[in-house]
């Protein structure tokens, strides 16, 4: 979040050091291979790419011609290839085949694989397999956080949830460790350190073997970074499920924000053509608006248009010599500001239209009484209704997950009843979504232990048995359980209210859910933060699984 | 020679190119007495003189003939017109050399061959020099004027020079050198005085010597550059000599020139004389001399170093020794061993092995190719690790020239010409010729990489073929709107397998072309192949009309839903087994339906397969089939609610209102009358909303009547119930204008509430 001129705050460390860095190596990387190449781009690559470097800096170091790495071979005059890559099996077969076309049909070229952010070993496997490892050189871009913002940083790695929480892979805790190792050694060593969850007390355990192993000397720096806080993703699905209301949120729901910028489509840009806009605490606008409720963003963005208006104005009455200055200082500004105004202004609208329809007022409605446990057969039934009449199919899975944490797993009967009816609107394949949705504990089915049948539980020892299922098992098991109507009791996340919430003056943090609910994670980091620990927060970590941690000045060992 | 020339040579306009070139030949052109009868013929052969063709000449007078670097002929007309035809004396373009050559008329002119191309010199009528260093780049250069020329030239060469053009000229007992700017007297050294007027000179192939012969019967020879003299020789014949040209190897020092006069021809270097007995023409190459006449085609050359180690007689060098060797050995004679031990003495064997190898290569003769190349393989065997590839190359090498020396190529190249050739550009040349099978065949041969050779070679006779094809085509089917892809789709047509033909089509998106292909050619895969591609591309109904007309492709769709059928119940059982009963249910469901789906499909001749169990019903309702969309209903047990908002929404999209009503009325709704107003209004259907407005419960009613713009009702509702929100909402929905009365009905009720 954006703290910009909160006095509060201090001033965020210099991000772009980051960006620069990143950069960098990827020059010295393209330098390896002198000469024109071809570069390829794994598809989602490109745009943390593009925030790093543009067309015009690859073209500066010889690249030649650019290409989306996909299943089409390449047809291609240049001599060197060069692959920008994540770190994937298909990808590998990929470049394997377009080598091995080369040597069928006597082309010698020289290829580069770059791997971002790192290396696998399973990598090199599949190219020694295909018989090409001797033909390629492999090299690690150790990109691992893109600034997105000048207070957000982030990994850019979607495949994680789905790696880890569903399929029990671990390999990205190394990338985590490093990209810790990597903040730590450009912001000086972490205050204090807190975390919950499995997944990050072994990103945490990791970075300090891999900080002990370097013996860098990070020490007697002014630290940069005071407080760090690890936490799972399944801590808290619930403030993932909820519709969003601020402004940014919705922005997010409707055009889907990427790496940071957004595509404005033409019914926004009111013109025939999209518009790239990145949003970030740059863009002046915006920067007022992300955080704030839905409901008044109009009312804001409308005084903002009238001040304009005002400025403009200001120059009828200006002698020569302040025009001049007018027009050399604050014009541009203003020009900027007013193209700004006007693109939100067209989100905001396109938003009303989709927004304001009945389907989603009904729909907030049916969330606040999950949220708070209320008449839960009336939501049961406007979710099977939801389904019913094919309105989403993405909003009616998340009705239904949100039903399912909210309620410790759904009763088998509606879960049949659901999922027969999702499964009649769009089809039987959906079979594997919910098993999937089961597996990582989004969506289940309430049972104790009678209800599991003979097999299953011999399965699910089988797999016990097996030091490999094990994690998988033990995560399956753990993440079922969500005690999420005690913890919201415990933490007080429902907000008791008289009367009407004030959204233009908000108490707490649940504005952001029209005050219907706090976001359990912030909830978590405000009470942390505030003890200092998680001292007298132990029936809430219990209630959460546990693996909880706090080290204060981590250069000494973790605790 | 095979052609059987009834003209003397010197009756003819002679052309031959380089690099054992093709003769170009123009009889009758008959300059004095003008017969207007005979046309002049103009031939080209072969330089084994197989005529490659003919036209009788039509255009106007040629003053020269010659060849370009990629075998083309230049004709060269009187009015400075230069007509460029191909090998088969098929025109290609024509190009003049300027107005000023066009106004003097041609005198004479040269083709000459430099690092930047072809070029073409001319001697104007008003004694004037004209050129171009490259024919396909067409840049006209006027050389600077030769102060008080009078009378033409006796003789003139273009001479390159540091990528410099320039020419000599020699006017009596004056060398004269021209070049971009100015214009020089020059004077070879050594020149001697009484040497007499210049009568004929020569430039050696690679523009580094230079000869004069002069009236007296002297030969000077010495550096184009004009530094330095090489040696001179007095011939004692005074006639002007017909021809002279160079005779000499690249990097050799011998340097020897042939000069010809009619009967005669002398090698002057080492000064051997030869008698002639028919009219000859001289064609100079990189290596030496081809003689060719009515009879005869020879090749005049320097023996090269290694040929005469070996075949000097009595030669005691190591390759001698080896071919000797090896002889005696065929004859199963001891002296072999004696040979062989006399070389390994020396330590000489590796030397013999490639003198051997080298002299091979000079050889034209396939039986002294051969003895020279065992006597080399014979040697080879008693060294250790003897590097194989020179042998191998050079088999590979002799083996192509042996083939295209033959009379029905014609090509009589040279090793060392063939080697400054390279072999791509002889396959260019065979292309040229349109011997396509030999160019082939020397590319698997010599295993060059399918795009440098083979394919590349295919890409060629494919065009020539298409040319000929178009020939041949009714020019109405030439219509303008074919494209590109119009033609490959015809020439598709000949090709006879159609495993090559679909993928092809496919990629020309012509899909439905390729499904009539894929099913003449009888094979399932490539059926299919086509049918999923169709799927994705055509929309459901096309692609299932599509589908219905070829019977083939729909039964095997048909059997394809089977085979899904089958992997279904497979899945099916495993459910079973593994006590998953809610998938196993959802399973046979889906099996029902994909069934169900297919007889649908039949029936209604519309695509249904694939779609989900509510899309399957909406579209049945859509379509008007309510009789199997209720079969569905009951036998898939689909909820209440969910058949109700499907029907409606499907029958407020076909616009079926009187259905709507009925269905309402046809049972009490079980999601009540406010989804039927709704759904009215959304498809502007305000005089239906208004039907059911009534039905709704008490609860909604309000909201009904304000969605279907009936305020005063909603009013009444409001007061009905007593409930302050509802007045207010439908107050908010008021326009004073025209909502005056209801508006005040509702703020009385309010008043009267709150008083309460």
């Amino acid at each position: 979040m954006a703290f910009a001129g909160r006095r509060d705050v201090p001033e965020p460390p210099d991000f772009g050091i980051l960006k620069r860095l990143a950069r960098d190596q990827l020059i010295y990387l393209l330098e390896q291979l002198p000469g024109k190449k071809d570069l390829f781009i794994e598809a989602d690559l490109m745009s943390p790419l593009d925030r790093i470097a543009n067309v015009s800096i690859l073209k500066q170091h010889e690249v030649d011609k650019l290409y989306k790495v996909e299943s089409r071979p390449a047809i291609s005059a240049s001599d060197q290839f060069c692959f920008l890559v994540r770190p994937r099996i298909k990808t590998m077969r990929y470049i394997a085949d377009i080598v091995n076309a080369d040597k069928m049909s006597g082309r010698s070229r020289k290829y580069k694989i770059i791997f971002s952010p790192q290396k696998f070993y399973a990598c090199e496997m599949v190219l020694e397999e295909e018989g090409v490892f001797g033909d390629v050189t492999c090299d690690e871009w150790s990109f691992y956080l893109l600034p997105l913002d000048e207070d957000i940083i982030s990994m850019e790695l979607p495949e994680f949830f789905r790696d880890y929480f569903l399929e029990g892979d671990h390999r990205w805790i190394n990338s985590i460790a490093r990209a810790l190792q990597l903040l730590n050694s450009l912001y000086g060593p972490f205050g204090k350190a807190y975390g919950i969850g499995r997944c990050a007390k072994m990103s945490y355990e990791l970075w300090r073997d891999l900080e002990e192993e370097s013996e860098a000397d990070g020490q007697g720096r002014k630290p940069e970074i005071g407080n760090v806080f690890f936490m799972d993703r399944d801590t808290d699905y619930v403030t993932a499920l909820c519709s969003q209301v601020v402004y940014e949120g919705l922005v997010d729901d409707t055009f889907r924000i990427k790496c940071g910028s957004v595509d404005f489509g033409p019914d926004v840009t009111s013109s025939d053509k999209s518009i790239k806009v990145l949003l970030n605490a740059q863009d002046k606008v915006f920067s007022q608006i992300r955080n704030e409720h839905f409901s008044s963003v109009f009312g804001f963005l409308s005084q903002k248009s009238r001040n304009l208006q005002a400025q403009y104005d200001r120059r009828r009455g200006m002698d020569i010599k302040q025009m001049k200055n007018f027009v050399s200082q604050e014009l541009k500004g203003l020009k900027q500001e007013h193209r700004l105004l006007s693109l939100h202004i067209g989100a905001c609208e396109s938003i009303m239209k989709k927004k304001t329809k009945q389907d989603f007022q009904e729909m907030i409605k049916a969330e606040h009484s999950l949220l708070e446990g209320f008449d839960i057969r009336e939501s049961t039934s406007f979710i099977e209704e939801h389904i019913d009449r094919q309105v989403s199919p993405i909003e009616s899975l998340r009705l239904m997950c949100l039903l399912s944490i909210t309620e410790n797993g759904l009763i088998p009967k509606d879960y049949r009843s659901l999922k027969t009816q999702y499964l009649q609107s769009y089809g039987p394949e959906h079979l594997l979504t919910f098993h999937n949705l089961k597996r990582v504990g989004l969506l289940t089915e309430q049972s104790a232990g009678e209800t599991l049948t003979a097999v299953e539980s011999k399965v699910s020892k089988l797999v016990t048995d097996r030091a490999a299922g094990k994690i998988t098992d033990a995560f399956n098991s753990l993440a079922r359980k969500s005690n999420f109507r005690a913890i919201s009791k415990k933490l007080g996340l429902i907000p008791r209210v008289d009367g009407e919430y004030d959204l233009k003056m908000p108490r707490d943090m649940a504005y952001v859910f029209s005050g219907a609910y706090i976001p359990l994670s912030c909830k978590i980091i405000e009470q942390v933060l505030e003890r200092r620990g998680w001292l007298g927060l132990e029936e809430v970590v219990r209630l959460l699984n546990g693996n909880e941690f706090s080290v204060s000045g981590s250069t000494s060992a973790p605790g | 020679m095979e052609w059987s020339l009834k003209e003397d040579l010197r009756d003819c306009l002679v052309a031959a190119a380089p690099y054992g070139g093709p003769i170009a030949l123009l009889k009758n052109n008959a300059r004095k007495e003008k017969s207007p009868g005979v046309r002049p013929l103009l031939e080209i052969y072969s330089a084994s003189g197989l005529l490659l063709a003919s036209i009788p000449w039509k255009s106007g007078q040629l003053v020269q003939l010659g060849w370009t670097a990629s075998e083309d002929l230049l004709c060269i007309q009187e009015d400075g017109t230069i007509l460029v035809y191909n090998l088969f004396c098929e025109f290609k373009r024509h190009f003049s050399m300027g107005n000023e050559v066009l106004q003097n008329h041609v005198l004479e002119a040269k083709v000459f061959h430099t690092e930047y191309g072809t070029g073409v010199a001319i001697l104007t009528g008003a004694h004037r020099f004209s050129l171009t260093t490259n024919i396909d780049d067409l840049k006209l250069r006027r050389m600077p004027e030769v102060p008080g020329l009078q009378k033409p030239p006796s003789c003139w060469a273009v001479l390159s020079q540091d990528r410099v053009t320039i020419i000599l000229l020699a006017v009596g007992q004056d060398l004269y050198l021209l070049d971009n700017t100015s214009c020089s007297v020059v004077t070879p050294p050594g020149m001697s005085p009484s040497a007499g007027a210049y009568l004929q000179m020569a430039v050696s192939f690679n523009y580094r010597c230079l000869a004069l012969f002069t009236d007296t019967g002297y030969i000077w020879m010495g550096l184009a550059t004009l530094k330095e003299k090489l040696c001179e020789f007095n011939s004692s014949i005074r006639s002007p000599p017909k021809q002279m040209v160079w005779c000499m190897r690249p990097q050799s020092r011998q340097r020897a020139v042939v000069v010809a006069w009619d009967r005669q021809l002398m090698v002057v270097g080492n000064s051997t004389e030869f008698v002639l007995d028919e009219d000859s023409y001289l064609v100079p190459e990189l290596d030496g001399v081809r003689i060719l006449s009515r009879t005869s085609h020879e090749f005049l050359h320097e023996i090269p170093e290694a040929s005469q180690e070996i075949f000097k007689i009595a030669s005691m060098a190591p390759g001698a020794l080896l071919l000797e060797a090896q002889k005696e050995y065929e004859k199963e004679s001891q002296k072999a061993d004696e040979y062989l031990r006399e070389i390994k003495d020396q330590k000489l064997l590796p030397e013999a092995v490639s003198q051997c190898i080298e002299a091979a290569g000079y050889e034209h003769e396939p039986d002294t190719q051969k003895s020279l190349l065992r006597a080399a393989s014979f040697g080879k065997c008693f060294i250790d690790k003897f590097p194989a590839e020179s042998f191998v190359h050079m088999c590979q090498d002799l083996r192509v020239l042996n083939a295209i020396r033959d009379y029905q190529i014609g090509i009589p190249l040279t090793f060392t010409q063939y080697k400054r050739l390279t072999i791509e550009v002889l396959l260019d040349r065979l292309v040229l010729r349109r011997l396509y099978p030999l160019a082939i065949r020397i590319c698997e041969y010599l295993r060059l990489s399918e795009i440098q050779g083979v394919s590349r070679i295919l890409a060629h006779w494919a065009c020539y073929k298409v040319r000929r094809q178009l020939g041949g085509w009714p020019s109405r089917s030439l219509g303008w709107g074919w494209g590109r892809s119009g033609w490959a789709v015809v020439l598709l047509e000949y090709e006879p397998r159609s495993g090559e033909q679909v993928p092809l089509l496919l990629k020309m998106k012509r899909s439905k072309l390729a499904l009539s292909k894929a099913i003449e050619s009888g094979d399932t895969d490539l059926v299919y192949t086509v049918v999923l591609l169709l799927k994705n591309e055509l929309n459901r109904g096309t692609f299932f009309m599509t589908l219905q007309n070829q019977p083939v492709a729909l039964s095997l769709y048909r059997q394809r839903i089977e085979g899904r059928v089958g992997a279904l119940q497979n899945a099916l059982d495993e459910y079973y087994k593994a006590k998953n009963e809610f998938a196993a249910k959802a399973t046979e469901d889906q099996i029902k339906l994909l069934r169900l789906q297919r007889h649908l499909q039949e029936d209604f001749d519309k695509p249904y397969l694939d779609l989900s169990l509510h899309d399957t019903v909406s579209n049945l309702i859509l379509d008007g089939h309510h009789k199997r969309a209720e079969q569905l209903y009951r036998e898939f047990k689909i909820p209440d609610k969910r058949y109700w908002w499907l029907k409606i929404s499907a029958l407020a999209n076909r616009g079926d209102w009187e259905e709507m009503e009925k269905f309402s009325k046809s049972k009490k709704s079980p999601i009540g009358y406010l989804p039927f107003v709704e759904i009215s209004v959304k498809h502007h259907n305000r005089y239906e909303a208004k039907k059911y407005a009534p039905r709704v419960t008490p609860e909604q009613r309000v909201k009904a009547f304000v969605l279907v713009g009936d305020l005063d009702q909603a009013a009444d509702a409001a007061i009905e119930h007593k409930n302050e929100t509802e007045m207010n909402f439908v107050l908010s929905k008021c326009t004073a204008s025209t909502d005056a009365a209801v508006a005040e009905k509702l703020n009385r009720a309010r008043a009267q509430l709150l008083k309460k």
